[in-house]
């Protein structure tokens, strides 16, 4: 295919890579025929299960009498650590969560034992008549109680570049600081939900909501004590994932495997809000220290971050998930010498995990902090500190990790949002009304993102696809990605369209199972089109040549004389359909199946002295995000929002818009409303949500306008050099928080930068307002 | 006496035979007739992915439609009513409707599971007829929550379904025919046993003032039930038996809205979007609260009797009917009282109505001219949220004198609370900076907050008491003052 500079041929056919299709599933959507688990026909004797929960932070569990459960009215069978046949973990890898409690608890929420009854009231009914009797043990409930404590899941990490000491005494300026920054529910809107069915010879198949088939499938095959082929894993769609379908769901699925082997019914667990909020985990809160030192136009010589995050319980996939926010620390900028500390504390509340960004975002939200800070600091356009800051020029392309940024486009990027919004005007305007409105204050920011793109633990680069042509032409198109909602299916098979030159509609989308692509990864760091793309794409190019092989002995013509084009296949001046080529080749005998195989060149990475480098690419982009606050009650509305984001040669635009906006809103959700609230006991008070605030219809800034950089273009050989765009737009928020902070700082006359803690909620708002109030 | 629910289902009549007085709507339609489109997404009203669509008979003939929430309604309480579920939009052709289309065009899908919640709501304002506006559109999907689109697709869609030519138009003559053929003329009883307790469950939906009544008075542990926005969540989120209901929903007398030249009589029955409408004509800022107020699928089944006889120290209306000076009437057996609304609350969970009793209107006297009334509700979040402080403001002012102030707080304390102490300090003072700073000490005097997760105490009291600084600053001067809603009413 040729490439210019205008941007990508897109091919004669419907579904093209590159043009705007729809989400694959759209039609069903909103007609409500998209069959989710808890939508499909329940079978015969279905059990019901309930989860019973520990209701201390921290206790050894004295006493659990469940007789009076199993005596209850319906029920089949009751689960607790006793029963489990394999191994009672259900980790990803550290080994340490436990499927049910054993003789502690060490957080409200976490299963002790569950119920499968007839119906879902008898198993609730029955769990509540279980005699569960505790001795409380001391309960760490807070970064700070952990880090008095000395309470971690690993040890603290060191990322470090040059000497940070050195760096910050040789600094005209100095700044020290610390804030702190909230977790955040994923709320997907789908809860948890597991289907377990009972095969012969005690096998089992699970319909589970996960992003992560495979693992599922492992750790319901690891509890029963059986093989990983006795365990069959399927997922069509996720009502929603954001990181929260990828290590919990095996919980669930292996207690309704688990209740399914045992009774030989099938079995469904389909938690409650409520429920699933409390039992599991979320994104990390942060403790974020720093001292930076800086030259007269805010460039950063030295700078030391301290990072402290609340894992939970459990190990999890907080170790990555703290790597990751080392990653992140730069941003888009060079820092000089750094160094980076990161505690990852052990506490007794839910066990926090993956989440839209996976630590990212909290690593750069805090240098965003800290360049407010410095501009305010220098009284400079804290945009032009940004771009002092940027990586770029000799010896400044280095990350704290010792990747050299080969992909830099941030300073076009912002260049051209600047001009694009009229970024001066806009600053002066807001200057402007500030100084005629005593009580409403705008306020105004623009910040940038650099993301980067890999798994970073190194084998997970990999994926997997398998794809069928029938001998009527028409296609089956599996891989081991899952669809969450993020149009991954369509842009796969778009993918496979494009190879094969025929309209999309001949490719049929099918459900993930382990059954068909085994081993795979989960669907997370915004991998999913990368790395099954091309997974597919091996499919269908294997194929492919089996049948230019045949054609061209057919026609005795040389192999280069046979092309897929435009619904077509050319065979010299032949043109043929590719229904009857395929036809033709099961005639004569041609295999039309194959799977199909990626890993991610170029990454290495050496954790035990954090270098390397961990990401194949970077992805780019920024926002300006115009605020007003209430600055007598701290209220506030996001009223304007300009993004350009980069995410290459897109595989459909109209995807990827989708994902920007909806990543910023999530992200906007993350720093305003949503706080998550424990109280002295340790039980989280924001469980469902009536308590717990993610972004209403409202809350979307009334001006929101959203470019793709239409210069992008991936220079790593990716799929028809696209770029990975689930996680990179979800930081793009970071805008809305530094322009709340200049609003604030506005009722100061600018004369004071406020400290502000993530989430801004009204409350934060006005607290900081006070601060600048009495200086 | 009858023991079937009947109600209109894709134009043919659906008779439920003794239901589970307290089944829900939504797990009928998933479980019981296996219509799956309809999702659970919390089980408490809060994110609308269970939205649905109801029509209900017009006393003019015409039938109203307007989305619900189904997780927390009662299959009982559908009777004598047309239920729409996302099913029901099927085009003869089995083509999308318009506002489906719409969706699909504007990429407003993602994941797919709120969807077709957002649908049922869109289809709610479709039937208002073209040209929403943006206001109005963000208003009708408040009560949807969205986790992957970020919302924009699914307003353009709203901005676009009135282009798309439908397949065919709802026959509301029809549907009204349907409805009147299947209107009770007596009292609905059911019997159920319950499957966890086994005792027996009773629901009673009587159709006169009377015979409710009477049913209070015989049954005078019975949970009264008028939206269930309430009451269903003691269902689906405490797992509570309820051994009887009776359901206020079928009583004229307790739906009827009366004006006259001094007051406003709303009955306790009358839905809050109902009473939204008539209260926000006299007070604007009340209307502007109760638009605020929850969302538009609560404030359909929600009622405002509900909301007040709770006696949640939490609830909107109650400041705002409080300053306003609101009446409550309540009833026992042929009795009927009157009392002030702020003497009702008696402290947390106790109010001031015996076994039996039941409140029927509320009356609320229209504004003296010249009375300045505000009203804010302080949040999280702006639409579909709890207040944590919710307070309103009656100020009378002359010569720049204050004449007369009734100030109430929701939030500030364990009931719905009068600031006697603050009205003291400003009551007869002049209307300045330094009155307004005299009540916002007073004010500390008034209420002792606590703190929970909506926020500190801390915060609750700073926030009060610049709540009077707003009110003064709305009702003395011209600067901006409000970040959302109509924002004339600041200086009305």
């Amino acid at each position: 295919m040729l490439e210019n500079t205008k941007g990508p041929r897109v091919s004669d056919i419907k579904g093209a890579v590159h043009t705007e299709l729809r989400h694959d599933s759209a039609h069903k959507h909103v007609a409500g025929t998209a069959h989710y688990i808890d939508d499909l026909p329940e079978p015969k004797n279905l059990l019901h299960i309930y989860v019973a929960m520990s209701e201390r932070p921290h206790a050894r569990l004295v006493e659990m009498d469940l007789a009076p459960v199993r005596a209850a009215d319906g029920v089949a069978c009751v689960l607790s650590a006793k029963d489990i046949p394999g191994h009672n973990d259900v980790s990803p890898f550290a080994g340490d969560d436990p499927l049910f409690a054993t003789d502690f608890v060490e957080y409200v929420g976490q299963p002790i034992f569950a119920v499968a009854a007839d119906s879902r009231e008898q198993a609730f009914a029955a769990a509540m008549k279980a005699v569960v009797a505790y001795e409380e043990l001391p309960a760490l409930l807070s970064i700070d109680a952990a880090l008095e404590a000395g309470s971690m899941i690993e040890p603290a990490q060191v990322m470090a570049q040059g000497d940070a000491d050195a760096g910050l005494k040789a600094a005209k300026h100095t700044l020290k600081g610390s804030f702190r920054i909230g977790g955040q529910d994923h709320f997907y809107l789908e809860g948890q939900i597991a289907l377990a069915s009972p095969l012969e010879d005690g096998d089992v198949h699970v319909f589970s909501s996960t992003q992560h088939p495979s693992e599922v499938q492992h750790l319901v095959a690891h509890v029963l004590g059986r093989p990983t082929n006795a365990v069959t894993v399927e997922v069509r769609r996720m009502g929603g994932g954001f990181g929260g379908k990828e290590t919990h769901p095996a919980m669930f699925a292996a207690m309704a495997a688990l209740a399914a082997v045992k009774t030989g019914r099938p079995a469904k667990l389909r938690l409650d809000r409520d429920d699933d909020m409390v039992i599991t985990g979320k994104r990390h809160d942060f403790k974020y220290d720093y001292e930076v030192g800086f030259d007269d136009d805010g460039r950063i010589s030295g700078m030391k971050v301290g990072l402290a995050s609340r894992c939970g319980r459990s190990t999890d996939l907080s170790p990555a998930i703290n790597d990751r926010a080392m990653f992140h620390v730069d941003n888009c900028y060079y820092l000089g010498d750094v160094r980076i500390e990161s505690k990852r504390m052990k506490t007794h509340t839910v066990s926090n995990t993956a989440f839209r960004g996976f630590g990212g975002p909290q690593g750069m939200l805090g240098i965003e902090a800290v360049m407010g800070r410095i501009a305010h600091t220098l009284g400079k356009d804290p945009v032009a500190v940004r771009e002092a800051n940027l990586y770029g020029g000799k010896g400044r392309d280095t990350t704290p990790y010792g990747m050299t940024v080969e992909d830099n486009i941030a300073p076009e990027l912002i260049a051209e949002l600047k001009a694009s919004t009229g970024y001066d005007m806009r600053k002066a305007a807001v200057r402007a009304f500030n100084e005629g409105s005593p009580y409403l204050k705008k306020g105004l920011a623009l910040t940038p993102v650099k993301f980067g793109i890999s798994f970073t633990t190194q084998h997970l680069n990999q994926a997997g696809a398998l794809v069928h042509v029938y001998a009527d032409g028409s296609v089956h198109l599996n891989h081991g990605g899952t669809e969450m909602g993020q149009g991954l299916f369509v842009k796969v098979a778009q993918v496979v369209a494009e190879e094969f030159q025929i309209d999309i509609d001949h490719i049929k989308i099918t459900a993930t199972t382990t059954a068909k692509v085994p081993n795979t990864s989960a669907t997370a760091a915004s991998s999913g089109s990368d790395l099954n793309g091309m997974a597919a794409l091996d499919a269908a190019r294997r194929i492919k040549a089996r049948l230019i092989d045949f054609l061209a002995e057919k026609y005795a013509c040389p192999k280069d004389r046979v092309t897929f084009r435009a619904g077509h296949v050319y065979v010299e001046n032949r043109e043929l359909a590719f229904a009857d080529i395929a036809k033709d080749a099961y005639l004569n005998r041609v295999s039309l199946s194959s799977t199909g195989f990626y890993k991610t060149p170029k990454i290495h990475y050496d954790r035990s002295v954090h270098k390397g480098r961990p990401f194949l690419y970077f992805c780019y982009g920024a926002a300006l995000s115009e605020v007003t606050i209430d600055t007598l009650t701290g209220e506030y509305k996001v009223d304007r929002v300009d993004i350009l984001h980069d995410t290459g040669r897109s595989l459909n635009p109209a995807i990827d818009r989708g994902q920007i906006e909806g990543g910023f809103i999530q992200g906007m959700g993350w720093l305003t409303t949503e706080e998550l609230v424990f109280d002295t006991r340790g039980r989280l008070t924001t469980h469902a949500p009536s308590t717990y605030k993610i972004p209403a219809c409202s809350d979307r800034p009334d001006e929101m306008n959203i470019a793709l950089y239409s210069k992008g273009r991936n220079v790593e050989a990716t799929i028809h050099r696209s770029k990975a765009v689930g996680e990179p737009p979800f930081m793009l928020a970071n805008s809305v928080f530094l322009a709340l902070a200049d609003a604030i700082s506005a009722v100061s006359g600018y004369k004071s930068w406020p400290t502000l803690n993530a989430p801004a909620t009204p409350e934060e708002v006005l607290k900081a307002v006070t601060a600048m109030r009495e200086g | 006496m009858t023991g079937t629910v009947k109600f209109i289902l894709d134009g043919r009549v659906h008779e439920v035979q003794n239901p589970d007085p307290t089944e829900t709507l939504l797990n009928y339609l998933r479980y019981g007739l296996g219509r799956t489109g309809t999702k659970e997404g919390c089980a408490e009203g809060d994110c609308g992915a269970c939205t649905v669509v109801v029509g209900e008979l017009q006393g003019d003939g015409g039938v109203r439609y307007r989305a619900v929430n189904a997780c927390i309604l009662f299959l009982p309480t559908l009777d004598g009513k047309e239920l729409l579920t996302v099913e029901s939009l099927k085009g003869r052709d089995g083509g999308l409707h318009p506002v489906q289309q719409a969706l699909v065009e504007t990429h407003g899908s993602q994941c797919g599971f709120c969807t077709p919640g957002f649908v049922m709501s869109l289809y709610a304002l479709y039937l208002e007829g073209p040209n929403p506006s943006r206001a109005r559109i963000k208003d009708a999907l408040a009560g949807n929550l969205c986790r992957c689109t970020g919302y924009g697709p699914i307003i353009e869609a709203a901005e676009r379904m009135h282009t798309i030519a439908p397949d065919d138009l709802p026959d509301v003559a029809a549907a009204a025919k349907a409805l009147k053929a299947i209107r009770r003329m007596d009292t609905l009883s059911l019997s159920a046993v319950s499957k966890l307790t086994g005792g027996e469950k009773k629901y009673f939906a009587p159709v006169t003032i009377g015979a409710l009544a009477d049913l209070a008075v015989a049954y005078p542990d019975a949970t009264f039930l008028a939206g269930g926005t309430d009451v269903g969540l003691w269902v689906t989120k405490q797992h509570r038996e309820l051994e009887t209901l009776i359901s206020l929903g079928d009583v004229p007398e307790l739906k009827m809205t009366r004006e006259s030249s001094e007051s406003l009589e709303i009955g306790a029955g009358v839905s809050v979007a109902d009473a939204m409408e008539l209260l926000g004509n006299h007070y604007g800022d009340m209307g502007e609260l109760f638009r605020r107020f929850a969302s538009v699928q609560i404030r359909n089944s929600g009622t405002l009797g509900g909301n007040i006889a709770n006696g949640s120290p939490i609830g909107d209306s109650m400041p705002a009917l409080i300053a306003a000076g609101a009446k409550l009437v309540l009833r026992w057996g042929a009795e009927e009282r009157t009392i002030p609304l702020e003497d009702y609350f008696i402290t947390y969970g106790q109010q001031d109505r015996a076994l039996g009793e039941f409140v029927v209107r509320i009356i609320v006297p229209k504004p003296a001219e010249g009375l300045k009334y505000r009203a804010y509700k302080l949040s999280k979040r702006f639409d579909q949220d709890i207040s944590a402080v919710c307070g309103a403001f009656a100020l009378t002012l002359e010569d720049g004198m204050v004449t007369k102030a009734r100030i109430a707080f929701g939030g500030m304390a364990a009931t719905p609370k009068r600031a006697e102490k603050t009205e003291a300090a400003i009551t007869g003072k002049p209307w300045t900076r330094e009155t307004v700073a005299r009540g916002m000490v007073a004010m500390a005097e008034d209420y002792t907050p606590l703190s929970d997760m909506r926020a500190s105490a801390e915060y609750r009291l700073r926030a009060a008491r610049n709540l009077l600084m707003k009110a003064f600053v709305e009702t003395t001067g011209t600067a901006d003052t409000r970040l959302v809603g109509d924002k004339e009413l600041a200086h009305a």
